[in-house]
This record gives C-alpha cells, sequence and structure tokens, in this order.
C-alpha cells in the first residue's frame, strides 16, 4: 500500500507486468502507516504547527489556541456526518441551507419566548427533520443526491429567508449561550470537548463496527453491497439523517456563540465542509476514507485559518489555500503514482 | 430512438406549458406583464443564464459539473473592467477577445485537472471556485469598479439596440443557435452525447472521452469569461462578489430543462427553456406581489420537482434489473 493507493481518487490498476517480482514478505504495518494518506495529514499538520508558531509570537499560547478551535468546530462537527455520506457515494450540498433553517427556527421560537431547552431541542429537530427529508429523496424517490440536495439547499435557505426577511433574531434566553461560549474545564470549550467525543464515536462506528463496513461497502460498490443483503437504502438514508442532526448541532453552537441569527448564517459553509470530508481523504466517489483523517483535516483547515489571520491575511485569500490545499492534495498522489509506475515501468 | 426523441419532445412541451401557465397567471393579475415589450426585457434579463447554462449543460453531459462558472465570472469581469479603467481608449473587441481567452484559459485549467489527471470534476471545481474568486480579490485588492470608472463604450455596447433588441440579447440568440449546431450536427456534439451516455461504448468507438470533457470545460469557461464582461456591463460595477452563488442557478436552469446530471441526456431547448422558466419567475414573483424573500425557497421547490420529474423519465430507458443500483451506478458526477 502507498500513498497512492490511499488517495481519495481511485486511479485505473496499473496493467499487470509480464514478470511480476513476489515480495518474500508483505510490508510490514509501520511502513504501511508512515506512507498513509493519515500520515501525510499529520506531517501538514506539524509543519504548518511548526510554520505558525515561527511565523507569529502569539501563536503559542493555550487560550489563543482554543479561540482558534472556535471557527473550525461547527464545521468539523457536520464533517464528521457527511463523512458517512460520502463514503455511501453520496453528497449533501444542503448542511449549510439546514444551519440556517435550524438558526432561524430557533430564533423564532425564543422569540416566542420558550425556554432554554425546548430552543436547543428545536434546533437539533429542525436538522433532524431537513436529514429526513434528504434521506427521503434520495433513496426513496432515488434522486441523484447532489442535485437533490441543491434544491434542499435552496430550500432551506429560502425558508429562512422567507421567515426572517431582512430582519434577525437576536433574544435568546438565558443560559443558551453555554452552548457556543462555555468551557468544561479550564480552556476546554463545550464545543471543542463535544467534537472530541463525537470524532471518537465516528470513529468507533466506521472502524470498528459492521455499520461502518456496511457504509464503505456500499460507496465502494453499491451493486455488490446489495447482493451481499446489505439494505443499500437504509443505511444511506441513515447517513443523511446523521448529517442534518449534526447540522442541527453545529445550528446550536453558531447561534449560542453568535448570540444572533440572520438568514445569511453560515453562509458558504458547505464548500468548507466538504473540503474538509475530501482533503481528510474520504473518496468523493465514496468507499474509502477514515475520520482519522477528516479530524486531522479539520485542525489542518483550522490552522491554516488561525495562522493567516494572526498574519491579517484577509479571509479571501485563504480561500484560495483552501482551494489550491484542496486541488493538490488529490492531485499529488495521482502524481506520485504516475512517475512511480514508470519508474518501476522502467526498470529491467 | 423514437421513444427517446419523445421523451425529449414531452419535456420541452412540458417546459413551454409551463412558461405559458406562468405567464396566463401572472398577465390575469397584470396584464402589461405578457407584453412583447416586457417579455423582450425579461429575455434580455435573463440572457446570461442562458447562455450559461448552455455551458454548464455542455459539461453536464459529460457527466461532469462545472462549480467555478460564477467565480470564473467574477474574475474575468474584474479583469475587463480594471483593463477598461487603465486602458478607456481600447476597442471593445479587445475587451471581448480578451474576457473569451481568460475565461477559456480558467476553463481549460478544469478541464486539464479532469482529463490529464483523472480528478473528480466536483471536487477540481469546488476548489478552483474559491481560488478564482480569491483570484478576483488579489487582481483588484478589494476595491470596487464603479461606473465612472468605466468608459462610454464598455458600458454601451450590451446595451446598443439592434432591430428591436438589445446586442445582450442578440449575443444570448447567438449562443442558442451557435450550441444548437455544435450540440446536433457536429462530431463533438455527438462525442458529448456518447461520451456521458456510455463512456466505455464511446471509447471503443474512437472517442477520446477525456479530451471531449475537457473541451466542455473549455467551452462553459470561455462562456463564463464572456457573461463576465456582459454583467459587470449591465450592472455597471465590478466586484468580488459579483454573481455569487449563480452557479447554482446555472445548474438549475439545466435540471429543470432536463439535462441529466448522470450524463449522456440534455438538449439546447432544454437548457434555454429551464433558464427561461427561471428567469421569468424571478420576474413574475415582484408582479405577483410575493415578497422576493420567498423566492429563493419556491426555486427550491421547483428544482426539487424538475429532478423528480427527471429520475421519473430516465428510468423509462433501457431495461432496468435492480432499479436502486441502476441509479448508483448513473451517480458517478
Amino acid at each position: 500500500m502507498s500513498i497512492a493507493d490511499l488517495s481519495p481518487v481511485r486511479a485505473d490498476p496499473p496493467a499487470a507486468p509480464a514478470f511480476c517480482r513476489l515480495p518474500d514478505r508483505g510490508r510490514s504495518r509501520l511502513a504501511e502507516r508512515a506512507t498513509s494518506w493519515d500520515a501525510l495529514l499529520f506531517v501538514l499538520f506539524v509543519a504548518i504547527f511548526c510554520a505558525n508558531a515561527l511565523a507569529s509570537p502569539y501563536f503559542l499560547d493555550i487560550w489563543n489556541i482554543s479561540d482558534a478551535t472556535f471557527n473550525v468546530t461547527e464545521k468539523a462537527i457536520v464533517a464528521l456526518a457527511l463523512a458517512f455520506v460520502i463514503l455511501c457515494g453520496e453528497i449533501d450540498i444542503s448542511v449549510a441551507g439546514t444551519i440556517a433553517l435550524a438558526s432561524t427556527v430557533m430564533g423564532w421560537l425564543a422569540g416566542t419566548g420558550a425556554s432554554m431547552p425546548a430552543v436547543a431541542l428545536a434546533g437539533l429537530g429542525t436538522g433532524l427533520l431537513c436529514g429526513i427529508v434528504n434521506g427521503a429523496l434520495v433513496t426513496a424517490l432515488g434522486l441523484p443526491s447532489i442535485v437533490a440536495t441543491i434544491g434542499t439547499m435552496s430550500l432551506f435557505r429560502g425558508l429562512a429567508y422567507a421567515i426572517l426577511g431582512d430582519g434577525a433574531f437576536t433574544a435568546y434566553p438565558a443560559g443558551f449561550a453555554f452552548f457556543g461560549q462555555g468551557y468544561v474545564w479550564e480552556w476546554l470549550s463545550f464545543e471543542f470537548a463535544t467534537f472530541l467525543v463525537l470524532a471518537i464515536a465516528a470513529g468507533l462506528v466506521l472502524h470498528r463496527t459492521a455499520l461502518g463496513r456496511s457504509v464503505r461497502a456500499i460507496g465502494y460498490n453499491p451493486a455488490a453491497a446489495r447482493f451481499s443483503g446489505l439494505r443499500v437504502a437504509r443505511i444511506t438514508f441513515l447517513a443523511f439523517v446523521v448529517t442534518g442532526l449534526a447540522a442541527g448541532l453545529a445550528a446550536v453552537m453558531l447561534t449560542s456563540r453568535l448570540g444572533s441569527t440572520r438568514p445569511s448564517i453560515a453562509l458558504g459553509w458547505e464548500l468548507d465542509i466538504v473540503t474538509m470530508v475530501v482533503l481528510g481523504g474520504v473518496s468523493i466517489t465514496g468507499g474509502s476514507g477514515s475520520i482519522v483523517g477528516v479530524v486531522l483535516a479539520a485542525f489542518v483547515m483550522g490552522l491554516i485559518t488561525f495562522g493567516l489571520g494572526l498574519l491579517n491575511v484577509p479571509g479571501i485569500i485563504m480561500s484560495i489555500v483552501i482551494g489550491l490545499l484542496l486541488i493538490g492534495v488529490i492531485a499529488l498522489p495521482v502524481i506520485v503514482g504516475g512517475i512511480g509506475r514508470r519508474v518501476s515501468a522502467g526498470r529491467p | 430512438m423514437s421513444v427517446l426523441r419523445a421523451i425529449f419532445r414531452i419535456r420541452e412541451v412540458l417546459l413551454v406549458l409551463a412558461i405559458a401557465g406562468l405567464l396566463a397567471i401572472v398577465s390575469a393579475a397584470r396584464p402589461a406583464f405578457a407584453s412583447p415589450g416586457n417579455l423582450a426585457a425579461i429575455f434580455t434579463d435573463t440572457a446570461i443564464l442562458v447562455m450559461l447554462a448552455l455551458g454548464q449543460a455542455a459539461v453536464i453531459m459529460t457527466r461532469s459539473v462545472d462549480l467555478s462558472v460564477a467565480a470564473n465570472l467574477a474574475f474575468t469581469g474584474m479583469a475587463a473592467a480594471m483593463l477598461n479603467a487603465a486602458h478607456p481608449g481600447l476597442p471593445i473587441g479587445v475587451v471581448v477577445g480578451a474576457c473569451l481567452a481568460i475565461g477559456l484559459a480558467l476553463g481549460a485549467v478544469n478541464g486539464l485537472l479532469v482529463w490529464l489527471l483523472k480528478l473528480p470534476p466536483i471536487v477540481v471545481t469546488l476548489g478552483t471556485l474559491s481560488i478564482y474568486r480569491g483570484l478576483a480579490f488579489v487582481l483588484s485588492g478589494g476595491a470596487w469598479i464603479n461606473t465612472f470608472q468605466m468608459s462610454e463604450r464598455f458600458l454601451a455596447f450590451p446595451r446598443t439596440e439592434l432591430v428591436g433588441l438589445p446586442v445582450l440579447a442578440w449575443l444570448a440568440i447567438a449562443t442558442i443557435a451557435g450550441a444548437s449546431i455544435l450540440f446536433g450536427w457536429t462530431a463533438f456534439g455527438r462525442a458529448l452525447y456518447a461520451t456521458g451516455g456510455n463512456p466505455t461504448a464511446a471509447t471503443y468507438a474512437g472517442i477520446d472521452t477525456g479530451r471531449t470533457t475537457c473541451l466542455a470545460f473549455c467551452l462553459s469557461g470561455m462562456l463564463a469569461g464572456l457573461c463576465g464582461y456582459l454583467w459587470v456591463s449591465r450592472f455597471a460595477v465590478a466586484y468580488v462578489d459579483v454573481a455569487a452563488g449563480f452557479e447554482l442557478d446555472v445548474i438549475a436552469a439545466c435540471v429543470i430543462g432536463g439535462v441529466s446530471i448522470a450524463g449522456g441526456i440534455g438538449s439546447v431547448g432544454g437548457a434555454v427553456l429551464g433558464a427561461l422558466f427561471l428567469g421569468i419567475l424571478k420576474n413574475a414573483l415582484p408582479v405577483l406581489g410575493v415578497s422576493p424573500f420567498w423566492q429563493m425557497a419556491i426555486s427550491g421547490v421547483i428544482i426539487i420537482a424538475a429532478v423528480i420529474l427527471n429520475t421519473r423519465t430516465e428510468r423509462s430507458r433501457g431495461r432496468v434489473i435492480l432499479k436502486r443500483i441502476d441509479r448508483l451506478e448513473g451517480v458517478r458526477a
């Protein structure tokens, strides 16, 4: 296994050479780990961390780093769930629209004087409902997920606009601020702690359970998965519902952190979140990927945004860096694999 | 084949009926809405969407998708405005030529990445979407180019009336005519349908599917470049966030027009009617007194309805052994 084998892009298998040298033993686990996608991301992460520490004297401060997690945690929570949808070979573009609608519903409910738990539950419930709509469109009606969720993205955000117009909700019940601004221990924020717990849970489900194996099987070859007796539609539906719920949770956190709701809340986040998942090594065509990769990708993106922010680089320049990173990181294994193949083909 | 043709025909007839119905409802409330003058104004208003939808249709037909059209438009528009601000005396032909070239180059970047490195189109264009818009910022330094910095001719060109219609509308008509010829009467058009319909069969038939996809991206990029100038000139202002999110309108127009996201199915007429339907809807809502804030939700519902309709019609083609899997096989966008 090399980097090329683990890349998000499934390259065509190379033609079998006439004479094949059989290795007398397989590659060690250590060698496999050292050349994996996750290792590449980890090296990138360490490099960016060091570069940041050298570039700005304000970087190596635990409170600064804790603050830096806020701009990425909500997106990362959605990315953890979206990874399952993408692993199934589908995609959900509507996550940011879901966040906007959930936030609007919460703001409206808070305006009627509802209690704190009711408001938070309404946010989660709206997310869940949006996930069910997406899942039903894709699995029950059999629509291609990319266009179906472009439609629901427009619908969900459109409803937020229809409810709010050009206004804003700013009144939230006491205690609601904890979700986005509270700390559970010293510098460990509630948001980041929740993310860590969810990341471990997602990792366990994907890598240690039959459900996780089924998800990858569906993405790699839906036909084979179906003929193996896997409930393709049901599992895909579940992935969409969980993604909706995660978007609902992100909406609770974001709304609580900002303390206000406008219909343009989380605008354009779907691209950041999809980038995070793909950067994490999840194949956009489904079937392969790891949660460790997604978590590392979230950290890498967070560090780049935060580090460039410390250097007073405008946000739009960061989007160039993220875009280049996305293309570079999926192109690299293809190029390396191509050169490797050429080198081994040239060998006598 | 005749069955397929019938389906195509039904889709276009359906759209014409939907547009006619929409016009009937609106003109019942406001008779002036369906007057020829107003319809021409709506067509001019939708011209940019029509042109972009035609480029996007070519890309979607090859089982790809180009999310970077609006960012390409923003970059090229900014470049055109800055070129004009720096050299006001430059003939419009040169500006348009530069826009076509820049748009083509940006489209070619997408196409070459998809063709030579075999990267998934959705990921490539997701990346270039951020990059192109970021480059528009780098180019302008975040500054706006306003009306007073643009030359008379730069602003006047798309507005010039020719036989009752502005040049902008005539450009859209020319694009529709060009696309009809390209899709329907050339080897490239046949290669487009073949590449999306069945890439393996297309390869065996001697069609270079990678090259065809790359050319489709180039076409989409070139049209986006042209629209960059037209957009900036029409609204007389250029800034980084020009046409933000417009790529989704463009894709929506294609989907409503019956262009299949699974590739290989679609027509020029469908894409144009899809764009016109969206354009008329956008103009009709304020006339009917519907809050403009409802527009996004309504177009969302229409997109979903159109996708459901598309999926229904596509199912009837060929022999379906296992429905769900047949669909999954097709959706490798």
